[in-house]
């Protein structure tokens, strides 16, 4: 090194969803500059293979849209990172599949799309919050809580009412975490990835062409360098 | 006092007892601890989430039913969850009280309790037939998931529904490191802390290993608190030293809370940042010289939480605290109503304020 920056602290990073897709993406990403980062996924052989070819990850297997896992999701997320620094609610469902028009789509499966894209992160952010307050309380830099989003929760697409009206209802959720928790420290944003080359846009759109679709790893960087910057924005007035 | 059965946190005709530093009873509903505290004051809680501490299984060699009750640890460092000291309790749960509960076979070091999908093995007894210290075979990752969805938090009698992780969580919780939850903090949601803010009252966290409170073993239980590490933050320190400079108390939130800055400021170099283990015991001949107040849980006679109130009181007005929990039927235990408990002039600041006191009692004496 030919010049001195500060050294990095290294973050107490978690992702849920993160065995595939993007998620995948933040965890190595995470995981490659150092980060500690617990990631939350529900297959168990798949938790593992992460796991062991991302030394250092913590996996843990647990369905975040399940009431019953979650805080002992929290737990194995606290525990194993002793602090939280970053949550990325990343996980989420596309609710039936194939998509289906709203006057198609069966309740159990709307009611699945929520309780996986809206009632989980809302869980989980709960359980945690203890966790997050505490870190921003001994850092500088702020907690960030990510809900990833996308142009569904925006634009009303046909054939799209489950994930998209269950994305709204997700982004508002943290546009209203963020008011409540910026006394705390604690800023959550969503950020929509855009269109990606994944295994859910793969579901939901069969014959995209994956050349035409952002790359997982690339908008994993994108990610970061925006909770980088959320990290070091000034904070409100303190609640202390 | 009478059992709080229902395990509801923050129950809305929730009560507060609170003794003054003169010794004068008064009382609040406790969803108006932020308006009873002053503007300056500090209030420090136990931001410790509590382990499912009870883990059922096999003693493998008798194939005898088991409940293990995860007790301490050596440190709240994060991979340090190998070893645990344990209560082992023969076959039975909660609804039976502990002090019916069957001793567990024989235990010898080398045996193995299958736990779930854990298996761990008694490496040391501890003195006592029900405790042993005993290591978990797999890594940190596997231990923690195994307890996190095999284990049940720790319960007794007085509450027959099964508790979950939710119900033992205070709304604070951070780190998972208590073996029971440090149910003073029950009385804190997010909402209090906005109050506290906006009303010029400054709020701090610590982490501290809250123990178990009960075995129903009376040699065991006259052992208890076992120790239990803590951790205090460099911020919390700052805290606590700006409230004494503009003269604020220093409000210890739960029992665990006064334990261990007191413990920590018993050190040599006073109180700073870090991790500790406290071992020691708090009570009426403790000279207390960190925490001002306590809100705590109501506690009966004979159990070391009471004792611990001592060090705030003189015995004459805990029998008038005991008389007045039993008199207006506060509710005790975890879920039950709470105490505020100023350290009383006589036992910190010496005779001016003692005489004030006086001065305030011949007053009120005056007027009735």
């Amino acid at each position: 090194m030919t010049h001195s920056e500060p050294a990095r602290t290294a973050l107490r990073v978690a992702v849920t969803g993160g065995t595939s897709g993007l998620g995948r993406a933040l965890v190595d990403a995470f995981a490659a500059r150092g980060d500690a980062v617990a990631f939350v996924a529900r297959d168990a052989a798949r938790v593992r293979a992460v796991a062991a070819a991302v030394p250092g990850s913590h996996g843990i297997v647990g369905d975040v849209a399940d009431k019953d896992s979650v805080h002992a999701i929290a737990l194995q997320i606290g525990g194993a990172l002793g602090g939280l620094d970053v949550l990325v609610h990343n996980a989420s469902t596309l609710g039936p599949v194939p998509l289906a028009l709203l006057a198609d789509t069966e309740c159990e499966d709307f009611e699945q799309a929520l309780a996986t894209n809206v009632l989980g992160p809302f869980r989980l952010t709960k359980a945690l919050l203890g966790l997050l307050a505490s870190s921003a309380r001994e850092s500088r830099d702020r907690g960030v809580v990510v809900h990833v989003t996308s142009d569904a929760a925006v634009t009303p697409y046909a054939g799209w009412g489950a994930y998209g009206a269950s994305k709204a209802a997700f982004a508002h959720l943290g546009r209203i975490w963020h008011e409540e928790l910026a006394p705390h420290g604690v800023a959550v944003i969503d950020v929509d990835p855009g269109d990606m080359d994944t295994p859910m846009h793969a579901a939901a759109i069969p014959d995209a062409d994956p050349a035409t679709l952002k790359r997982p790893r690339d908008a994993a960087r994108e990610l970061i360098e925006r909770i980088d910057r959320e990290r070091a924005a000034p904070r409100m007035a303190d609640a202390r | 006092m009478k059992a709080a059965t229902a395990p509801v946190q923050r129950p809305s005709d929730a009560r507060l007892l609170v003794v003054d530093a003169c010794g004068r009873l008064s009382q609040r509903p406790r969803s108006a601890l932020a308006e009873t505290l002053a503007p300056g004051d500090l209030v420090v809680a136990n931001d410790a989430a509590t382990w499912p501490a009870s883990l059922v299984g096999t003693h493998v060699a008798t194939g005898s039913a088991i409940e293990v009750r995860l007790a301490g640890r050596a440190s709240l460092v994060a991979d340090d969850v190998e070893t645990f000291s344990a209560v082992v309790f023969g076959a039975g749960d909660h609804r039976t009280p502990t002090e019916r509960r069957p001793l567990p076979p024989a235990l010898t070091v080398g045996d193995a309790l299958a736990l779930g999908p854990l298996t761990a093995h008694v490496i040391k007894g501890l003195g006592h037939p029900r405790l042993v210290e005993l290591r978990f075979d797999d890594d940190a990752d596997t231990i923690r998931a195994g307890i996190a969805r095999h284990g049940r938090p720790v319960q007794y009698a007085h509450v027959e529904t099964p508790l979950a992780l939710w119900d033992v969580w205070t709304r604070i919780a951070a780190l998972p490191a208590a073996f029971e939850p440090p149910s003073a903090g029950f009385a804190l949601d997010w909402r209090m802390l906005d109050r506290f803010a906006a009303r010029g009252i400054a709020f701090a966290t610590l982490t501290h290993a809250a123990g178990l409170s009960s075995t129903g073993d009376p040699a065991l239980d006259a052992r208890l608190p076992l120790d239990e590490p803590y951790v205090i933050s460099a911020t919390t320190v700052a805290a606590i030293a700006a409230a004494r400079r503009r003269g604020g108390r220093v409000v210890a939130v739960g029992t665990t809370v006064a334990r261990a800055l007191e413990h920590a400021a018993a050190r040599p170099g006073g109180l700073h940042a870090g991790s500790g283990l406290a071992d020691n015991r708090i009570g009426a001949a403790t000279r207390l010289t960190v925490v001002d107040a306590i809100v705590s849980g109501t506690h009966e006679p004979g159990t070391s939480h009471h004792a611990l109130l001592a060090a705030f009181v003189p015995a004459s007005t805990l029998a008038r605290v005991d008389a007045a929990l039993d008199a207006f039927g506060y509710r005790t235990h975890e879920y039950g109503d709470s105490v505020l408990i100023e350290r009383a002039h006589e036992r910190s600041r010496g005779d001016a304020e003692t005489s004030r006191c006086r001065a305030v009692a011949a007053e009120a004496a005056l007027a009735a």
